[in-house]
């Protein structure tokens, strides 16, 4: 556990040390402000009325939060396993008393805790709604259980992804590709049969996002995301300890 | 007196697809022991090296750091392992205390014992004034160094370094040679290189190893001969006789025309011919100005195991033979 704290500490340390990180984090507040503000104009117009501010704004910024977080995370998660093995202080790691799990679990908790940061500063903006109106705060809670879940599945798949490669290009290309697809798998299945429509819905990204976004707390959403993190975390592993074996 | 074996390789293999790196490779390292690793490129240095440290695994054959089987307790043995590859595995977005405190931390050191050790460790490496510097600002040497730091800040018992002195200046690469020495005292370092003087004034066994296997493994005395009773001199002379008259002297096996003045002159085995060359030089003004002993036999050795026999040799047998094509002509 010691050790895992350790990596994640370091990689935290690590992101804030590169304008990168300060620049994701900026440039993410700024978007999601700007549609935030966007939300509360429309939810003002009269013809909007009837609807809770909560569906119409809260659920609204945490949507377009998922989208940005799809187009930001690669970029993220592209230098964990890359910048290692370009620097070569992998072999730091590797000649260190420290497994290859405690490894990955240790670059995971790192970036995940990155996430947590910014879902924070995402949700001050709709907390300051707080001030003049009541929310549906058990809304709001599943739609931030939702947000974190997605964001770490997408930290688990680059995570991955960057164990492939030692590019990080490549590996953000890679993963924005691969985030991609599965957010909108959905899309594949309208035309066949109703098992396959319901088979491709479920190993959508977005469909379970959706669900939680509504306020629907399904316990199988919750443990969708839990195995995708799960799988990739996993196959990260496999992926270093072939490398010290074979490659 | 035997002391304690740190370092335990059996017959390590390891390949690369088709291409074999290692083969074969058995070798102990003492307690106390500088054990200098020589090859040229790609003779599987660097892979026996991180085999050794765990970062490669190797096909066949077992290494044991200070009794921990490397694959079987590799949290035990990489306790006892500090190792500098040849790229110094540094975080450049780090200042020089923020990463030896993390390579310190990774060797599982906590709270008192970590910053005494990194302050040690900056102290032996000369980084006691760049501990708030950032890496990427360091020069190559200092870089470096942070490199050594980090291999020794934990003090382990086996100490790899993979060409620890490139990049560094003179003075520095003296620095660096009396640090080993200090830590041989109760560590055993295993070091690469490509300059042979730095075995040679460093290392008390040397290993030579040629496409993938070793190809020697003797102690430095053995290897540098009785320097009372030298195998070979090397003489330089202003009026140069044919080398047929220096061959002709008892006890002379074979001259070597290393260039326009300067010879080395192999001896027979047993027979030291330094004083019948230096009577006759003077006898017959040859102008000798140089007479110096023959410190090259580590580089001739390492010639001969990784190139095949050395063909500027000439020997007294293929010298006559060379005369009488040159009469027949």
């Amino acid at each position: 556990m010691n050790n895992i704290l350790l990596i994640a500490g370091n990689e935290l340390r690590r992101l804030f040390k590169s304008p990168l990180a300060w620049i994701i984090l900026a440039v993410v507040q700024f978007l999601i402000a700007m549609f935030f503000y966007l939300l509360i104009q429309q939810y003002a117009q009269p013809a909007n009325a009837g609807q809770g501010i909560t569906a119409v704004v809260v659920s609204g910024m945490y949507q377009i939060a998922g989208v940005i977080m799809l187009l930001v995370s690669p970029l993220l998660t592209m230098r964990l396993l890359t910048e290692e093995r370009r620097s070569g202080t992998i072999k730091l790691l590797f000649s260190s008393p420290l497994s290859i799990t405690e490894l990955i679990l240790g670059k995971y908790l790192g970036i995940t805790a990155f996430y947590g940061l910014m879902l924070v500063m995402i949700s001050l903006m709709p907390a300051a709604l707080l001030f003049g109106t009541p929310l549906d705060l058990g809304q709001i809670t599943a739609a931030l259980i939702g947000l974190i879940l997605l964001m770490s599945s997408f930290a688990a798949i680059g995570l991955f992804i960057s164990s492939l490669t030692s590019q990080p290009g490549i590996a953000a290309i890679s993963t924005f590709g691969v985030l991609f697809i599965l957010w909108i798998i959905n899309a594949a299945g309208t035309n066949s049969s109703e098992g396959t429509a319901a088979v491709f819905a479920y190993l959508s990204l977005l469909t379970h996002y959706n669900n939680l976004l509504n306020g629907v707390f399904n316990s199988a959403d919750v443990v969708f995301y839990c195995l995708v993190s799960l799988l990739f975390i996993v196959l990260s592993i496999w992926r270093l300890d072939a490398e010290r074996s074979f490659g | 007196m035997e002391s304690e074996i740190l370092i335990e390789a059996s017959e390590l293999s390891r390949s690369y697809g088709q291409q074999r790196a290692v083969e074969n490779v058995s070798f102990n390292v003492h307690r106390g022991e500088i054990l200098g690793f020589l090859g040229p490129n790609g003779a599987g240095k660097s892979t026996t090296m991180q085999i050794i440290s765990g970062i490669v695994a190797a096909n066949h054959g077992s290494v044991s750091i200070a009794g921990h089987d490397i694959n079987d307790t590799p949290k035990k043995a990489k306790q006892h392992i500090g190792f500098l590859p040849e790229q110094p595995p540094l975080y450049l977005d780090l200042t020089v205390d923020e990463y030896l405190h993390f390579a310190a931390k990774l060797r599982g050191l906590r709270g008192s014992e970590l910053s005494e050790a990194v302050t040690i460790s900056k102290q032996r490496c000369g980084l006691e004034q760049s501990g708030s510097r950032l890496i990427n600002n360091l020069s190559k040497g200092y870089k470096q160094r942070v490199g050594i730091a980090q291999a020794i800040v934990h003090s382990p018992s086996v100490i790899i370094l993979d060409e620890p002195t490139s990049g560094l200046d003179p003075i520095q690469i003296r620095e660096i040679r009396d640090l080993m020495r200090e830590l041989s005292e109760d560590h055993s370092v295993i070091l690469s290189t490509h300059i042979l003087s730095e075995v040679q004034s460093l290392c008390s066994r040397v290993l030579i190893i040629n496409q993938g296997n070793i190809v020697l493994d003797q102690s430095i005395q053995n290897l540098q001969g009785d320097q009372n009773n030298p195998d070979s001199i090397i003489i330089g002379l202003h009026n140069p006789p044919l080398p047929e008259e220096l061959l002709g002297l008892d006890g002379v096996m074979s001259v070597e025309n290393i260039s326009e003045n300067t010879f080395r002159v192999n001896f027979e085995e047993g027979i030291d011919a330094t004083q019948s060359i230096i009577k006759k030089a003077v006898k017959q003004d040859w102008g000798l100005y140089k007479l110096n002993p023959d410190d090259n036999s580590l580089e001739l050795t390492f010639m001969r195991l990784t190139q095949g026999d050395d063909p500027s040799q000439m020997t007294a047998a293929n010298l006559e033979q060379d005369n009488e094509d040159t009469h027949n002509e």
